[in-house]
């Protein structure tokens, strides 16, 4: 072999024998040809794969599958500043069910979640349909609907932290602009302010939906929405029957993201309401975050991640399984 | 779909009118917060009290700016975001560079290198996409007392690699699926082993990928706040942790021109990576959202 400097090539280098080439293709992927003459070879290749995956592995093993034991562990027992590592059955759980902030943060993130993902599912999807009508300067509008993707959740919610504010920020520009009855002090409204929150991740992520529902459409079958046309069928009528139902795939994947970034939100509540006022825009992340490291609650921190593993789970088993399911069907 | 049927020959039908109409407002929409962010942080404090949100800067001044970098209050210290930032560079480059390696060399033996068992092994490590991390903080932070490293910058390197690796293995395992094994199977007859392979043929090709992957390592690690938090300590937290505590100072008066100016110098890297890089960005994203 010829020697290529390492990123020189960035077309493949052609296989060395047509020959070569085509005896490997009648078997390739599942049997490699073993590599001819050497039997140190033979073995270098058998085990080097798995000698270069296992770090991998371990640390999937230590740090994904056993700290999720050792957090499952650390919830059953009476932990607090320290953990002690003395099984005390599932009393952590019957506090955590008694103390009213911890439905607080479940309702929230009820609420959170749910808005979250209609809104950034409804407006992603009405930008991809628009933007999909052959529009200029498309890559620029998109552009800017993207960007706050790349923005960290502190940044967003430090930024609608300010804009929310009712003293300085969109309140008292309306009352400039001669709209003196309008309020808009949701921040510190202690009923309202879990919908700031919802205000400012739908900014953050409706974009990015928009993104992949456009990336969807492009994949519909022409030939098919041609005949519909042909056939009479209303432009609404097309997306609504048509062009929607095979986005299915998508709609999933989207979900799938969503409902885990609703689940571990963290930063942007921390950033733009801290929880606040009072309990009243709490999370179970924040939740789990404040009694295991600021109050000395390990064990009910542990049970509290615990009820968020569930909750994710809840979420993404079901989804995971219609998805593979449709995927079955053919859709 | 087919973009070109809705196009009415001849005149502008009303319909055009109203989608760009409803396009330009949303756009309107998503840049709002930047401009008054951008705007804020060159206002004096007084126009801020006595203007609005949307006014232009009358007298623009960089003093928010300076502040932000060098002088504001962090908590309990005065130094600006500055050594914060830093700490956030030290920390995401090793982090990325690690892990993408990493992932590559994962990557290439989950798609060329099939073994028994090796769907079992790929989807057991996917598990690391979709977990929550507040379901392992608790045993890291004790492991990281234990070994020493709470608190400090290469603490968060280990967990950031740690915790990065499922995605990096995702992506180029995704990546290298589309190198035809005979390709790989061809040089294997020829006498050329795992290694060889992987320097010859394989990294030759991965230049696309590899950009994603650290663009997308780059802008989850830089905008990191749990771990930051956790494990960061006084002394290695990262900048967005400093923009938080910042943000979030209750004592005195707000000055909103320094919080704007901190939270554009923190997004400022990610940002610039958009603007560079966008399409390998935006590649990470969707590629990231098919498994998770």
């Amino acid at each position: 072999m010829s020697v290529t400097p390492l990123f020189s090539a960035t077309r493949p280098p052609a296989p060395v024998t047509p020959a070569a080439g085509k005896t490997a293709a009648n078997d390739s992927a599942v049997k490699p040809p073993a590599r001819p003459g050497s039997r140190f070879g033979a073995l270098a290749d058998a085990w080097l794969p798995r000698l270069v995956l296992s770090p991998t592995i371990v640390a999937s093993l230590v740090f994904v599958y056993g700290f999720i034991a050792l957090t499952a562990y650390l919830s059953l027992t009476e932990s607090r500043m320290m953990p002690n590592f003395e099984y005390a059955g599932f009393g952590q759980y019957e506090r955590l069910f008694d103390i009213e902030r911890w439905w607080v943060s479940a309702a929230n993130l009820g609420i959170f979640g749910g808005l979250f993902i209609l809104f950034c599912l409804a407006i992603g999807l009405t930008m991809a349909i628009l933007l999909d009508q052959r529009i200029r300067h498309e890559g620029a509008l998109r552009a800017i609907y993207l960007y706050p993707m790349a923005l960290s959740f502190i940044v967003t919610g430090a930024a609608w932290k300010w804009i929310l504010n009712p003293g300085l920020g969109l309140e008292k520009m309306m009352h400039d602009w001669g709209f003196t009855n309008f309020t808009f002090d949701w921040l510190v409204d202690s009923d309202m302010s879990i919908y700031t929150v919802v205000i400012a991740g739908v900014w953050q992520s409706s974009g990015f939906v928009m993104a992949l529902f456009l990336a969807g459409l492009r994949s519909v079958d022409d030939s098919i929405i041609k005949a519909a046309m042909v056939d009479g069928a209303s432009l609404p009528t097309i997306y609504w029957r048509i062009v929607i139902p095979s986005l299915r795939p998508v709609f999933f994947s989207v979900l799938l993201v969503l409902a885990h970034i609703a689940i571990k939100s963290f930063d942007l509540v921390m950033a733009l309401t801290a929880g606040g006022p009072g309990t009243s825009s709490d999370v179970p992340a924040i939740f789990m975050y404040q009694f295991s490291f600021t109050r000395g609650q390990l064990g009910l921190g542990a049970a509290s991640a615990m009820m968020m593993l569930a909750t994710v789970l809840a979420v993404l088993v079901p989804l995971m399984y219609l998805e593979t399911k449709g995927a079955r069907h053919g859709r | 779909m087919a973009a070109e049927l809705h196009i009415e020959k001849g005149r502008v039908a009303p319909g055009r009118i109203v989608i760009y109409t409803l396009l330009v407002l949303v756009a309107l929409y998503y840049l709002a917060p930047l401009y008054v962010m951008l705007t804020t942080s060159v206002k004096t404090l007084d126009q801020i009290r006595t203007g609005n949100l949307l006014d232009f800067p009358l007298a623009p001044t960089t003093a928010a700016w300076a502040k932000a970098w060098s002088g504001a209050c962090t908590g309990v210290t005065c130094e600006g975001l500055a050594p914060y930032f830093w700490n956030s560079v030290k920390m995401v480059i090793p982090a990325v560079l690690i892990s993408s390696l990493i992932g590559s060399l994962n990557g290439y033996v989950l798609a060329h290198w099939r073994f028994p068992g090796h769907n079992v092994v790929f989807t057991a490590l996917m598990v690391g996409c979709f977990i929550p991390f507040q379901v392992v903080i608790l045993p890291m932070a004790r492991l990281l007392g234990m070994a020493d490293l709470a608190n400090t910058t290469t603490g968060l390197v280990l967990v950031h690699i740690i915790y990065g690796i499922a995605f990096t293995t995702l992506f180029f395992r995704n990546y290298y699926v589309t190198v035809p094994d005979e390709l790989v199977n061809a040089a294997r007859i020829d006498g050329a082993g795992f290694f060889m392979i992987y320097r010859r043929i394989i990294f030759p090709l991965s230049l696309p990928i590899f950009m994603v992957c650290f663009i997308w390592q780059f802008t989850q690690i830089w905008n990191d706040f749990l771990f930051g938090v956790v494990f960061g300590g006084a002394d290695a937290q990262p900048v967005t942790v400093a923009l938080n505590n910042l943000v979030n100072t209750s004592t005195g008066v707000t000055e909103y021109n320094v919080n704007m100016a901190a939270a554009i110098i923190a997004a400022l890297p990610t940002l610039a990576i958009y603007l560079v890089a966008g399409k390998y960005f935006v590649r990470g994203l969707t590629a990231g959202a098919v498994k998770g």
